[in-house]
């Protein structure tokens, strides 16, 4: 189906106005769940996707705890008025099991949890609005998610997608893109740099798939910084709201200090 | 009740024969089982095993309405199943991971990756279309099922041929097979499927360190090595280079560099050979065939 609307100008101007390795705008908002021990809301561009975690706590159901690890549960609600047509999909869809399973394999090398045996991690993926990009969007927010509830975490996982267009490179697609053009989604670990998932179902020549992955991977580092940027925020709002309480004589001093420390902590990240 | 997961003496002896590049049934690290390929009497039919691992793949063929979408394109529902004699950890009714892999990947690799030409399906537009119902079984899990079913669709692809059909201005004649020779599918091409399981270095169960740990890649993993490994990754690309599916999903962290030379160098040359084993297979069979009906 050939498209009637270009993917990439000769200006090097995309449909929506980006350019080759620009990122759509990234908004965050952590901890808009109070009822969960962790939530975020990400969007990239258009693509929004909430992530509420609730953990460690008693795992539901005996048989599925393990004697030494905790177990992670995920589940994804993709909602029916996400993408362009109205459509409900089932809980056992297998594309969306498949989902689910993915981000599970993802975190389970990542969250320790050795720390909480016996225990159950819970991970409920709400889908908001596609445009391209949603595993990318699940993947950060989960890792966001995750921080916010506090869940010891070896690393963030930092995820975009990428596709091709005839030779050139592009990030971050939308769905006009994503159906057009070959793509691949490529969640990188940023300390390390290492890559824990890439997922393409599309056909790509090897060559352009080498090209595209090295772009993914650094692309992956500059997602990193708005995710630390955002944990730091909230971070030091939380820490201000403490120090704002009344306080007790010889506490107004440790209040003082605890703020420089956290600071330091957090720049090691 | 859940598996028992291998025992502390069967991974640590695993383990550290991989730390020495040995593995337990004798193949190097990158060497893959050879694919025994069967084919039944029917067309379409066919089995394929990797050592132990065996699965059944089988085509049918009938003619339907499209919908109305797609009025010019034939449809391929792909149905598998893994048989309870396959392993005592699956039962039939229960969705379990492996099967849901399983049939994710079979649907990426054979009917997203564009493999059959669904134009070549369509008989009159808008009204009559062929359906190709694919089946796959898998018998017997000894590691690796993954690959063995994609195998086994993708030949049963290749070697099924549906009846000649002559169209008249709107009436639509079906030749049997015993008139007309029936005529081979349209495929684009042969995306075949490797999979490479992942071992860290270090044998310590919390590996908390975020130092250079070497990991053991091993190609065409068997039960063992599939029930102990840390990660995998799943290829499936065509001889022409080109990559259908790409999937690693979490598992141990990798670097660049040690999954590009896998995809690059590794999994090429793998599906070159296979190719080239499954286009003799199917030669030798069409050999046989030829003396008992004509055959295009």
């Amino acid at each position: 189906m050939a498209s009637r609307i270009e993917i990439l100008n000769d200006g090097g101007f995309r449909s929506d106005g980006r350019k080759q390795y620009e990122l759509r705008d990234i908004s965050i908002d952590l901890s808009s769940q109070s009822s969960a021990d962790g939530s975020a809301s990400v969007s990239h561009g258009l693509t929004q996707v909430v992530v509420s975690v609730f953990g460690p706590r008693e795992a539901k159901m005996r048989r599925e705890t393990i004697h030494d690890r905790a177990n992670i549960n995920v589940e994804v609600n993709v909602a029916p008025f996400s993408a362009g047509e109205r459509r409900r999909r089932g809980r056992g869809d297998k594309r969306i099991l498949e989902f689910a399973s993915t981000i599970k394999s993802t975190f389970e090398p990542v969250i320790q949890t050795t720390l909480y045996p016996r225990s159950q991690i819970d991970i409920y993926v709400q889908i908001l609005q596609q445009d391209g990009g949603v595993l990318q969007a699940c993947i950060n927010a989960t890792t966001l998610a995750l921080a916010s509830a506090g869940i010891p975490l070896l690393d963030f996982v930092c995820a975009v997608t990428g596709g091709v267009h005839s030779t050139s490179p592009l990030l971050d697609l939308t769905t006009l893109e994503e159906n057009d053009i070959p793509h691949v989604t490529v969640a990188v670990m940023p300390r390390t740099g290492k890559v824990t998932l890439v997922t393409m179902e599309t056909r790509l020549h090897v060559d352009r798939f080498e090209d595209i992955f090295r772009v993914a991977c650094e692309a992956g580092k500059v997602i990193h910084k708005e995710m630390r940027a955002a944990v730091k925020e909230r971070t030091g709002a939380l820490v201000a709201a403490m120090g704002a309480a009344p306080r007790v004589a010889g506490a107004g001093a440790e209040a003082g200090e605890r703020d420089v420390v956290m600071d330091e902590r957090i720049d090691d990240y | 009740m859940r598996p028992p997961s291998p025992s502390i003496p069967e991974r640590e002896f695993l383990f550290t024969s991989l730390k020495q590049s040995l593995r337990l049934d004798g193949r190097q690290l990158l060497e893959m089982r050879h694919p025994t390929i069967t084919f039944g009497t029917e067309l379409g039919w066919v089995e394929c095993s990797l050592g132990k691992t065996r699965v059944v793949a089988a085509i049918d063929a009938k003619m339907v309405k499209p919908p109305p979408e797609r009025p010019y394109e034939g449809t391929i529902t792909i149905h598998s199943e893994i048989s309870p004699m396959a392993s005592p950890e699956y039962e039939p009714g229960r969705t379990s991971d492996e099967e849901v892999t399983i049939t994710r990947m079979l649907d990426k690799v054979l009917r997203r990756s564009d493999a059959v030409d669904k134009e070549s399906l369509c008989v009159l537009a808008g009204q009559r279309v062929w359906h190709l119902r694919l089946t796959v079984h898998c018998l017997a899990d000894a590691g690796n099922m993954l690959d063995c079913a994609c195998l086994a669709g993708i030949i049963a692809l290749k070697h099924f041929r549906r009846p000649e059909v002559e169209v008249i201005g709107d009436e639509v004649t079906v030749h049997p097979p015993t008139e007309r020779a029936p005529l081979p599918l349209s495929l684009h091409h042969t995306p075949l499927c490797l999979t490479f399981a992942f071992f860290p270095e270090s044998s310590s169960k919390t590996a908390t360190s975020t130092s250079s740990t070497k990991t053991t890649t091993v190609l065409d993993p068997s039960l063992l090595e599939s029930q102990l490994a840390t990660g995998f990754l799943h290829v499936a690309l065509n001889a022409q280079r080109e990559l259908c599916v790409v999937q690693k999903a979490g598992g141990v962290p990798l670097t660049e560099d040690e999954i590009l030379p896998l995809i690059k160098d590794v999994a090429v040359t793998r599906v070159r050979e296979l190719d080239r084993i499954v286009e003799s297979r199917l030669k030798e069979d069409w050999e046989g065939r030829k003396t008992f009906v004509e055959v295009r």
